[in-house]
């Protein structure tokens, strides 16, 4: 029970967040403004209780959401044979070197750290 | 004989065909990934996508009657999406403390990948929708579609450069990190989660939340801050490669 309360509450937090963004013209997408708008709802305990269970459900298994999606690749066969090599060669330099300088950044900058 | 040929015709085209077999692709290719200690190779994302895409390749079933029944899963992304604010607000403690340095690895290391991917398309002559379906590659599939169709990409397109990007994370992360010698220590986990949740979004989060727990929190957050952030920078980024290079076509 506590994890479909808390479904529905994600569910109802992404529809706040598709409204805002409609009604403001905000450059954020939906659910993304509906995430913004949980963190500080979060700090009533009761409701956090329900989130934490749907959370952790859709979390540990957010990996399996990408798969709906990636069998897409079958449909864009013909744009992949012609451009396919320099896609590929594109997304792993850009996410090599993007990873490499976030990790490289974040181990560079503790100075300023107190603890 | 027939009555097979007619029972699998029917079953393929209802929606409990797309659900059932993603369902159980993937748990089967998890439990041989749990199996092979986590080997980056064994993912299982690319494990169920290829073993899917060549079985309905093969079966002669269109993507769309497969996607009536796995867009039930597919749906959930946004949800997810939503359910990140839990991880952020878990940590906000961390964040808080440390929020300038996070804001600025998470901030030059999604820019960085950014304009590297869409540098090279323009180097590599690559048309300007693919270049627009790259741009938002290291955010989460969802936003990435979003994104892209703002900056006059395609959608789906762009949500399978997420993926593959979110692959390649996973994959070759751990060399990356051996590579330029991040410490297996707390703070060499937390540099290492970031990271890969920054470029790789929720695959590179779930690869960390299965290694290392500190990773998988860090991967979490930093899965959550690109989405805000890139959502943001993005359409700035837009701005600047069409004052660039307005006549890219």
């Amino acid at each position: 029970m506590q994890a479909l309360t808390g479904f529905t509450l994600l569910l109802i937090f992404q529809a706040l967040g598709e409204m805002l963004v409609r009604v403001f013209h905000l450059p954020l997408p939906g659910p993304v403004a509906g995430m913004v708008c949980l963190i500080p709802a979060l700090y009533w305990p009761r409701l956090r209780q329900t989130v934490e269970a749907a959370a952790n459900f859709l979390l540990n298994n957010l990996s399996l959401l990408f798969v709906p999606v990636g069998v897409g690749v079958m449909t864009h066969l013909d744009l992949l044979s012609e451009f396919g090599a320099r896609i590929g060669l594109i997304l792993v330099v850009s996410s090599v070197v993007g990873i490499a300088v976030t990790a490289w950044l974040l181990g560079h900058t503790k100075e300023d750290e107190h603890a | 004989m027939p009555d097979f040929v007619e029972l699998w015709t029917y079953l393929s085209t209802t929606p409990l065909f797309g659900l059932a077999s993603t369902l159980a692709l993937y748990i089967i290719t998890s439990t041989i990934y749990k199996k092979l200690n986590q080997h980056p190779l064994a993912n299982p994302v690319l494990w169920t996508v290829i073993v899917l895409a060549c079985v309905l390749t093969w079966l002669d079933v269109p993507y769309q009657t497969y996607f009536s029944g796995a867009q039930f899963i597919h749906f959930l992304l946004g949800p997810a999406v939503v359910a990140l604010a839990w991880p952020l607000w878990q940590k906000r403690v961390d964040l808080m403390r440390r929020l300038p340095r996070l804001f600025l690895a998470a901030l030059v290391g999604g820019v960085v990948s950014a304009l590297i991917a869409v540098g090279m398309a323009w180097l590599l002559d690559l048309p300007q929708y693919l270049a627009m379906s790259l741009a938002p590659k290291s955010v989460t599939a969802p936003v990435a579609m979003g994104l892209a169709e703002k900056m006059g990409g395609l959608p789906e397109l762009a949500a399978i450069f997420a993926v593959l990007t979110g692959l390649i994370g996973a994959l070759l992360g751990k060399y990356i990190f051996d590579l330029i010698r991040i410490a297996r220590d707390t703070s060499g986990w937390a540099q290492r989660g970031f990271a890969l949740g920054t470029i790789s979004h929720g695959i590179g989060a779930a690869r960390a939340i299965q290694v290392q727990p500190t990773a998988g929190a860090f991967a979490g957050l930093a899965l959550g801050l690109q989405v805000i952030l890139a959502s943001l920078w993005m359409p700035v980024l837009l701005w600047v490669i069409l004052w660039l290079n307005p006549t890219w076509g």
